[in-house]
């Protein structure tokens, strides 16, 4: 990241374990570059003001809202989107959860719904608290189906299919819905 | 969008000074609040410094029992670290009852402290609204205030400041880091750090533009380890709260020996009510003691045609919140 003219930057990202290097308006947001740069569009513009969750990404493995990220901001980061989440050839257990439990109808919010579990499966792992935890100091969470909506309210889904999401999920992080 | 530069602060020094040095620049944190108001044309700044990646990510033991949270700790990491859940638990379930999991693993600690009311007239450059544009009138006043301020609010502007986290650190006694423009230090009670509303709502903090939060301390308290955090709001999850408070509670023998009460979505700032607390200290731990404290702190509140609601709505969850950790 190094800023040439007014209003320009060099930008360094490492998206689905492969290096870029390109110049950019400090203006485009990650979501933008994404998209419109790199060509991968299975990371979706809903709102683009952070409320809706189709652009979720994974920032260094984090979940984060891709439309409020500075492309220049995230200079140096490596990103992982929906075409980086399978190895290749297998789907991510995730994506074939929302295949086998229709976790979707018009699908447009997918992509982030899938990226925004997988970190948030991890974070419950490392023993994350959530608002509906009853314990907040409790060292173990369960993923039962209360968790994971509350833990899901970032990603909305206009379609409604939000029973079949969080039954998918449930599926992945071994919980019951 | 205007265009703007970005430069990336490898010190507080270097990122105040760059600040300091162009009327036109703005600090950048996790982005959640200002990437968006930018995006709406609210902020239009020429220069945006990140500070995101300053050595001020840790948050740590103090020598005297408390816990700093250095303000470039993301949101997500103060609500899950050990020390926060365990002393000061209040903290946690505050960040917790905010945003969602992606915007917590992108906000700061100090971001949060600073971001900006969610008054729609202030997000949206084409209406009036004194805060935005001094000036200019409050649209609020006569228009959508539901949500707005029923404490310390003026002629001139009826704004909450939408923070979650920002209650409970105001109920926990925390003390904010600054470093101001000119390099010089200082430590300010959280509650002195926002600005009584009155005739320059635009001007929002007691400490001068481009002043940088460096850290937040807070102090040992046995009253903290015991604090909760009550929201409510229009739907289960992911919005602003319409009331919330944050408290903790000591008795002994019926009698309250120590209590903290701090109120949000009622004020332009985290409300401390300091007056509830003082009627309780001594009194007896009962439901009628808790319901006359609450009800003078109240007295002054000042309704306007769309929320006199907040009015009971408070009343009701701090006196639950009250019994409740009482028994």
């Amino acid at each position: 990241m190094t800023s040439q003219r007014i209003g320009v930057s060099t930008v360094r990202l490492v998206v689905n374990d492969e290096p870029h290097e390109l110049e950019v308006d400090n203006r485009m947001s990650l979501l933008d570059l994404l998209r419109e740069r790199l060509g991968a569009t299975g990371t979706k513009k809903g709102c683009d003001h952070g409320q809706c969750g189709a652009c979720t990404v994974l920032l260094g493995g984090r979940r984060v809202n891709s439309c409020l990220i500075l492309a220049v901001a995230a200079s140096g980061a490596s990103v992982t989107t929906i075409e980086g989440v399978g190895d290749g050839t297998e789907l991510h257990p995730l994506q074939r959860a929302f295949l086998e439990h229709d976790g979707y109808q018009c699908g447009y919010c997918t992509p982030g719904q899938i990226c925004s579990a997988i970190a948030m499966i991890e974070e419950a792992a490392a023993g994350w608290p959530s608002a509906v935890s009853a314990d907040v100091g409790a060292a173990k969470v369960s993923l039962d189906g209360e968790e994971i909506r509350e833990r899901m309210s970032g990603n909305l889904c206009r379609c409604g299919a939000y029973v079949n999401i969080v039954a998918a999920i449930a599926d992945v992080a071994g919980g019951r819905a | 969008m205007r265009e703007f530069e970005y430069v990336r602060a490898g010190a507080v020094a270097e990122a105040v000074r760059l600040v300091a040095a162009d009327r036109d620049a703005r600090f950048l944190g996790g982005g959640t609040n200002l990437v968006d108001l930018m995006r709406l044309g609210v902020e239009r700044p020429g220069l945006l410094v990140d500070v995101s990646g300053l050595p001020l990510d840790q948050v740590t033991e103090t020598p005297d029992g408390g816990v700093y949270i250095g303000a470039m700790v993301r949101n997500s990491d103060v609500a899950a670290h050990p020390l926060i859940r365990e002393r000061y638990p209040a903290l946690a379930q505050a960040i917790l009852d905010g945003a969602s999991g992606q915007l917590r693993n992108m906000a700061t600690t100090g971001g949060n402290l600073l971001q900006r009311t969610r008054c729609v007239y202030f997000t949206d450059p084409t209406k009036p609204c004194n805060k935005r544009q001094p000036g200019s009138g409050c649209s609020a006043i006569e228009g959508d205030h539901r949500n707005l301020a029923i404490l310390g609010a003026s002629p001139h502007c009826v704004a909450t400041h939408p923070s979650d986290m920002a209650v409970a650190l105001a109920a926990l006694d925390a003390r904010v880091d600054v470093t101001e423009p000119r390099g010089g230090m200082r430590t300010i009670p959280l509650g002195d750090l926002y600005r009584p509303l009155g005739d320059r709502p635009d001007q929002e903090l007691t400490v001068p533009e481009g002043t940088l939060v460096t850290g937040v301390a807070l102090p040992p308290s046995p009253l903290a380890a015991r604090s909760r955090y009550r929201k409510v709001r229009e739907r289960a999850s992911y919005a602003f709260a319409i009331g919330s408070v944050a408290a903790a509670l000591d008795t002994a023998d019926g009698t309250v020996r120590d209590v903290r009460i701090a109120l949000g979505a009622v004020a332009s700032r985290p409300w401390r009510a300091h007056t509830a607390e003082r009627i309780l200290i001594g009194g007896p731990a009962t439901e009628a003691a808790y319901r006359s404290a609450i009800d003078a702190e109240l007295a002054h509140a000042q309704p306007l045609r769309d929320n006199a609601y907040k009015v009971p709505l408070v009343r009701t969850i701090v006196v639950r919140m009250l019994e409740e950790l009482a028994g």
